[in-house]
């Protein structure tokens, strides 16, 4: 398998991947990358999907672009790119 | 555990909570790594523009995080303010406290209390509230 997707994880999901800021999985879209940190790292998919979409309030980059203006979770990925996890700061 | 900030930043807060009014105001102070020192004052816009919610911009929470990451810093407080509810988190603000680290400060300039203001700080970790003593400096 090659891995050479870099994601970066936030504080709150870190307790998911033994507290590691940056982690590698594979994948040739969005989705299929969360699948797959979801087998290395059991349990941080469902942190970020819901009902099989996005959460609204965790924001996904990829290089720098919001995914949600590159097609949401079919936003293809390759070796080499960056994707960024973030949640939201938002209340009320 | 107890936030330790300026009276300067408090009335940054105040002033900006003012001047955007009715619409909820926002920001983050930051601080050196691991130090939970409040030191830098970093007023966010509030994407939502409402008076019930507030939602920093996705882009700016991404440039946010970079600027940190490079200058070795960290979120040391969360800020916003509420304009007709005291200053304890709402069940919104608890749902998506996403920062375990992070004082979560409030204030209210709600009307009825007004020309008093409050301003309080809270833990939010895995949807429990703590509030905490606030300790200000000159």
């Amino acid at each position: 398998m090659t891995t050479a997707i870099e994601v970066r994880i936030p504080t709150i999901l870190r307790p998911f991947t033994k507290e590691q800021k940056v982690v590698a999985a594979s994948g040739e879209t969005l989705s299929a990358v969360i699948a797959d940190l979801d087998v290395q790292y059991p349990g941080i998919g469902e942190r970020l999907l819901e009902n099989g979409a996005l959460r609204r309030f965790i924001n996904l980059y990829v290089n720098d672009e919001d995914v949600r203006f590159l097609g949401g979770l079919e936003a293809p990925v390759k070796n080499g790119d960056s994707i960024t996890i973030l949640p939201a700061v938002a209340g009320g | 555990m107890t936030l330790k900030i300026s009276q300067a930043h408090i009335d940054a807060i105040f002033e900006q909570s003012r001047l955007e009014y009715p619409d909820e105001a926002c920001g983050v102070i930051l601080g050196s790594l691991g130090k939970d020192h409040a030191f830098r004052l970093k007023p966010m816009i509030n994407a939502a523009h409402s008076p019930t919610f507030y939602e920093f911009d996705p882009k700016d929470l991404l440039s946010l995080y970079r600027e940190i990451d490079d200058n070795d810093e960290e979120i040391v407080v969360i800020y916003h303010s509420h304009t007709e509810t005291e200053a304890y988190p709402s069940r919104t603000d608890i749902a998506y406290a996403g920062e375990p680290g992070a004082h979560y400060v409030l204030v209210s300039t709600r009307e009825e209390i007004a020309p008093a203001t409050e301003f309080r700080s809270y833990r939010i970790i895995d949807g429990v509230v703590t509030e905490e003593e606030v300790s200000i400096s000159e």
